[in-house]
């Protein structure tokens, strides 16, 4: 398989059968999928898979899911998905997907809200919104370490961080709701002194969250003086 | 792929029978109207707003707010259709004809270009956005037409994958070919037909 230098989007698109490799329970509702895709191509960090579900009378229900992985991972790519009480497919993935099963996927998709090697830059993520920004922060580490990469994160409580166990200096935290105990860091939602020292000299920032929070981060690193032109944001609504 | 069948999955959700046929294919029903944006949501005074034909046009055209409001405005009622799968069906949205905004503009190609403020664009045949296909919109379900959601003024093409109805739109320009807008340079169709599933470059 031809090696690609994550630079430009080819031209991707067949469903295809991959198979799950392993599920990682990453907080009480969101796991992470990694699944093996026969006719993988490398995705650019923030790029996207749709998920497509089959019922046996052919009812059929999609979906878009961030990749979380790097695309040095050959072969596969793994997504991180928020459990959704009123959804059809994230309930599924928590309830019934596990090792060994099938699912019909295809991508990646779409090049806007995807890294390239620009640095400084500053991620911004609430919730689970966080899963194109660890595709970026995991590729940076793994080919660029060098470079100038922080993550600002926000969740709700304590036990809601995803891939905690690979949050290191380059990343702030904050708790909107209700911080671990004996946290010193910052509490509430993010604000300017969060922002203020992440965004400094970025050229680029990525914020990914709900269109409340993105609306509320972008509006900051606007007032912090970066060009809207340097703010790239992906954002979801109440779909699931 | 024709006769696959996901282990253990079943229909959760149940469109109404007198809906289904109003569903494009892999869509579902949205009660919300989710928003979907590139970047920071533009700030667009309607002091300041104006809406330009121009182009390959025999006249081109700018009109102001109030010259936009004095033309004949209609209340447009439509199902939507977003590429990232979700459909709200029986919304209604209120403004312009694209018919009567070219009117006298004398269009010379058959292809156009939909600007915003913010820098925005994409691309729509001619023939999609005639024939009471397409308007530019200020209202949405009676009320001004919030900024998130393309305020003061967006493109309306629900005939089309929803990315097409420019948000904050600023103008058309009228080509003698079909350029790849913004999303359609970033992976998007070329026309994005939603009864045709027309998603991404190769669908």
């Amino acid at each position: 398989m031809e090696r690609l230098t994550p630079v430009e989007q080819k031209a991707p698109g067949q469903w295809q059968i991959a198979t799950v490799k392993d599920v990682k329970i990453e907080t009480p509702r969101v796991k992470s999928f990694r699944l093996v895709v026969p006719m993988w191509m490398p995705h650019l960090p923030g790029q996207h898979y749709d998920v497509r579900l089959t019922a046996p009378d052919g009812y059929r229900a999609q979906r878009s899911y961030s990749v979380s992985s790097s695309p040095l991972d050959e072969g596969e790519v793994e997504l991180t998905i928020d459990l959704l009480d009123d959804g059809e497919v994230s309930p599924y993935f928590h309830e019934v997907v596990e090792e060994g099963d099938q699912v019909e996927v295809r991508g990646p998709f779409t090049s806007y809200f995807v890294w390239r090697g620009e640095s400084p830059v500053v991620l911004v993520g609430g919730g689970s919104g966080i899963a194109p920004l660890m595709a970026m922060l995991r590729h940076k580490r793994r080919t660029m370490p060098e470079l100038d990469m922080r993550l600002v994160y926000s969740m709700r409580y304590a036990d809601d961080v995803i891939y905690a166990d690979e949050l290191g200096d380059d990343a702030v935290l904050t708790y909107t709701r209700e911080a671990p105990d004996g946290w010193t860091g910052h509490t509430g939602h993010v604000d300017a002194e969060l922002l203020r020292e992440p965004a400094a000299g970025a050229r680029l920032a990525f914020v990914c969250g709900s269109n409340g929070f993105v609306e509320t981060a972008a509006g900051l690193l606007l007032d912090l003086g970066m060009d809207p032109s340097a703010i790239r944001t992906e954002r979801f609504g109440d779909a699931g | 792929m024709g006769n696959f069948v996901s282990r253990g999955f079943a229909r959760r959700r149940q469109t109404p029978e007198e809906l289904a046929d109003r569903v494009p294919p892999g869509q579902y029903v949205e009660r919300g109207f989710p928003v979907l944006t590139a970047g920071p949501t533009p700030r667009v005074d309607t002091d300041a707003w104006g809406f330009r034909i121009d182009g390959m046009v025999g006249r081109e055209k700018e009109l102001t707010w109030e010259e936009f409001h004095a033309l004949p405005f209609e209340t447009v009622p439509c199902d939507i259709h977003c590429v990232t799968k979700w459909s709200k069906l029986g919304t209604s949205f209120g403004g312009v004809s694209v018919d009567t905004l070219l009117e006298d503009a004398d269009p010379q190609g058959g292809y156009a270009t939909a600007y915003s403020y913010g820098g925005y664009t994409t691309n729509v045949p001619l023939a999609d956005l005639t024939g009471g296909k397409a308007w530019v919109v200020t209202e949405h379900e009676g009320e001004p037409l919030p900024r998130e959601h393309g305020g003061p003024a967006r493109l309306l093409v629900p005939h089309l994958y929803f990315w097409k109805s420019a948000k904050w739109v600023a103008g058309l320009r009228i080509m003698d070919h079909d350029e790849p807008g913004f999303w359609e340079q970033n992976g998007y169709h070329i026309r994005g037909d939603p009864w045709k599933e027309e998603r991404y470059w190769n669908d």
